[in-house]
């Protein structure tokens, strides 16, 4: 793996300290940065520092975390919440359970910070349960950073008061939406609701709450340690900082990765990963989960960034990148999309609830060889429909791996229509089944387990297939 | 289908014996193979009922209670949603509302080693479809399903984080990497 390419910020203490041991912690100055603004920053200081950095939310939507804590602190209110969203919900991406169990403190001591720039007094962590591990060592964190006087009362005698709790997620993609979220956490069904009211005014039990990040978290003591001037030269103009990609599926070197803003999707996927192993060709790689879109060989010097990746047609996301090959359906892969959306669709809003099951069955059609040329209008048309419609970004974006395929893959979507055939061979309903006549050695094998007794030959002799059966 | 109909089939402890027999295990007809309601102690719900008592206040801790309940009971049939909502002075609506929002939650009982096939992004360009299909054929069963003895349930979940090792598995709480379909003989015979 080329390292050079790489920068870690977010990951900065990932795999070098013992996460469950708070001193280590302090060993990379840890701390330091809630200890500077207690006793010698002010909050509207700290929220300045931050709006000078230029850091923008790693959860997805890329909003500036300076200008998000900025509006918080000016709403007045007598209770405030920081919310951590580990939800993670973005199948195919670790970034966020990578820092939690590697790095709590981080996620700890940001939350803290936060408290101080709005004048919140609780955190909570919204976390999967499907993270055992990130849950206990955050706990541990937790306890240890009170037992240090870090947390609760009157920290470093600065008269601020500050403390974290978790609560768990049971399984829902809809919950990483932050109106969802914040209902979730309220202990209902984890439906979001109209923006405005923004969080930052109305969130947490109606109360001004920022909702951010695990990764946006992590940035944070970093950023306060080496100072916003150095952050904001890293990254792009738009875009500082660096970014964490889970990268997985057909790559040589899966696993996370920290690459400064502007580095180009060519050289994540063969610089850094290695492009596909067993000699097979790259053919597109997946940013921003089931809200993205897939990025092919043209789009390869684009650098990664919110504003370039959404003129492509994808988006960041929260990091996951899922590098497919040459076996990889593009039309099977749209349709694994459209099952996980409707599957995880909260059922509140019709373009959403129906939509996502309409585009779910032509796309069905199509991969089973039943679909029509109008079929492929019907997909598009719908899918701007529900783009414009749906009520939360779960809904708005769902239809985006089927324009971004339909875009750069027409072609196999009239290969399926058209000519009946699949070009990856992944369809099983277009496959032919054919015996090259010149290889056949007459093992009768092929004929012995023909579910329909349509092979017909003699031992030693060349097979043929009746088609009429 | 409803609630009622969902779990009072399951309720009559005859017909759960009855359908054993018979060897259905669908859990969406209902026809499920509950753990006798006679061992399920009176000692588990009273260990539900301090752990709400517990609670600094109970708005807004639902779902952390449920939590809890099923990680006592194994799963959450009406009986104790019933006792949740009693407790948490909720509706029973509110409570089964909650409950069949939730994947993590289920109100059926699963195999005794339940298994869980990742089938998030990472895994399925990995191929980890051919695993369940395996899966379903070596143990005759569907997902959401648990086998005639009780032994295996199947499940499908949406990654756990674990993608650079795509495909993923999971049987109770140990993980299996990279899992080729030829090896699920050799990982179901462990147990
Ligand atoms: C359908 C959907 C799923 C989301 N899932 C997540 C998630 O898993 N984790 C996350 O941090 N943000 C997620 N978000 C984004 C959040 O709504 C929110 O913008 C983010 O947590 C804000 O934090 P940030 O400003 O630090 O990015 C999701 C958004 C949508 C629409
Ligand atoms: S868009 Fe989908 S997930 Fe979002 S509110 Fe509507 S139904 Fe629910
Ligand atoms: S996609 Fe299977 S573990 Fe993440």
């Amino acid at each position: 793996m080329d390292v050079k390419k790489q920068l870690r910020i977010a990951t900065r203490n990932c795999g070098f300290i013992d996460p469950e041991n708070i001193e280590d912690y302090f060993g990379v100055r840890g701390y330091e940065a809630l200890a500077n603004a207690l006793t010698t920053g002010s909050p509207s200081a700290v929220v300045e520092e931050m709006k000078k950095s230029g850091l923008r939310g790693r959860g997805g939507g890329g909003f500036p975390t300076g200008q998000k804590w900025a509006f918080a602190a000016a709403n007045q209110a007598d209770q405030k919440y920081v919310v951590c969203n580990a939800d993670e919900g973005d199948p195919g991406a670790f970034m966020d359970r990578a820092v939690l169990e590697g790095d709590p403190h981080s996620i700890v001591e940001a939350m803290a910070i936060c408290g101080y720039a709005i004048g919140a007094t609780l955190g909570v962590v919204y976390i999967r349960a499907e993270y055992p591990l990130a849950i206990k060592r955050l706990q541990q964190a937790i306890n240890d950073a009170r037992d240090f006087g870090l947390l609760g009362q009157d920290i470093l005698g600065s008269g601020f008061d500050f403390d974290v709790e978790l609560k768990y997620g049971a399984g829902a993609f809809v919950c990483g939406e932050e109106t969802a979220l914040i209902k979730s956490m309220e202990g209902n069904r984890g439906e979001p609701y109209t923006k405005p009211p923004f969080p930052v005014s109305s969130g947490y039990w109606k109360k001004p709450t920022v909702v951010n990040n695990v990764e946006t978290f992590a940035n944070i003591p970093a950023i306060l340690i080496k100072g916003a001037d150095w952050f904001s030269t890293i990254g792009t103009e738009k875009s500082k900082g660096t970014k964490v990609f889970a990268l997985a599926g057909k790559i040589k070197n899966v696993g996370l990765i920290e690459v400064p803003m502007g580095t180009t999707l060519g050289e994540v996927i063969f610089d850094i990963g290695g492009g596909c192993p067993n000699g097979k060709a790259f053919k597109a790689v997946q940013t921003g989960g089931p809200s993205g879109g897939a990025l092919t060989f043209k789009d390869i010097d684009v650098p990664i960034d919110y504003d370039s990746l959404i003129a492509k047609g994808s988006m960041m996301g929260s990091g996951g990148m899922i590098v497919m090959d040459e076996d990889t359906c593009m039309v099977d892969f749209a349709k694994f999309f459209l099952d996980f959306t409707m599957d995880e669709t909260c059922g509140k809003c019709t373009p959403c609830r129906i939509g996502s099951k309409r585009l779910f069955e032509i796309l069905e059609k199509i991969t089973l060889g039943k679909g029509t040329e109008a079929d492929i209008d019907k997909l598009r048309m719908l899918s701007n429909t529900i783009k414009d419609t749906a009520l939360c970004g779960l809904g708005q974006t769902m239809p985006n791996p089927i324009l971004s395929t339909m875009d750069t893959f027409m072609d196999e979507y009239r290969s399926h229509v058209i000519d009946k055939k699949c070009p990856a061979c992944v369809c099983a309903k277009l496959m032919e089944i054919i015996i090259l006549e010149e290889k056949c050695v007459g093992c009768t094998l092929c004929a012995r387990i023909c579910p329909v007794n349509c092979i017909s030959g003699k031992i030693k002799e060349t097979h043929h297939i009746d088609r009429e059966v | 289908m409803s609630i009622v109909t969902k779990l009072g089939s399951v309720k009559d402890n005859k017909e759960v014996s009855k359908t054993m027999q018979s060897g259905s295990t669908c859990q969406l007809t209902g026809e499920c193979r509950a753990p006798d309601r006679n061992t399920v102690t009176a000692g588990l719900y009273l260990e539900l009922e301090e752990f709400i008592n517990g609670l600094s206040q109970k708005e807004g801790h639902l779902v952390t209670v449920l939590h809890k309940a099923q990680g006592l009971f194994g799963y959450l049939p009406r009986e104790v949603q019933q006792f949740v909502a009693d407790q948490m002075e909720l509706s029973l609506a509110k409570v089964y509302g909650v409950v069949s929002f939730y994947t993590f939650f289920t109100m059926v009982p699963k195999g005794k080693h339940p298994i869980s096939v990742c089938m998030g992004t990472a895994c399925f360009v990995k191929g980890a479809n051919k695993l369940v299909e395996t899966l379903k054929e070596s143990l005759a069963v569907n997902v959401g399903e648990v086998t005639v003895d009780g032994k295996f349930s199947i499940d499908v979940l949406r990654c756990i984080g674990a993608c650079a090792l795509a495909p993923v598995m999971t049987i109770g709480s140990k993980v299996y990497a990279n899992v080729t379909p030829d090896q699920i003989k050799k990982i179901l015979e462990e147990y």
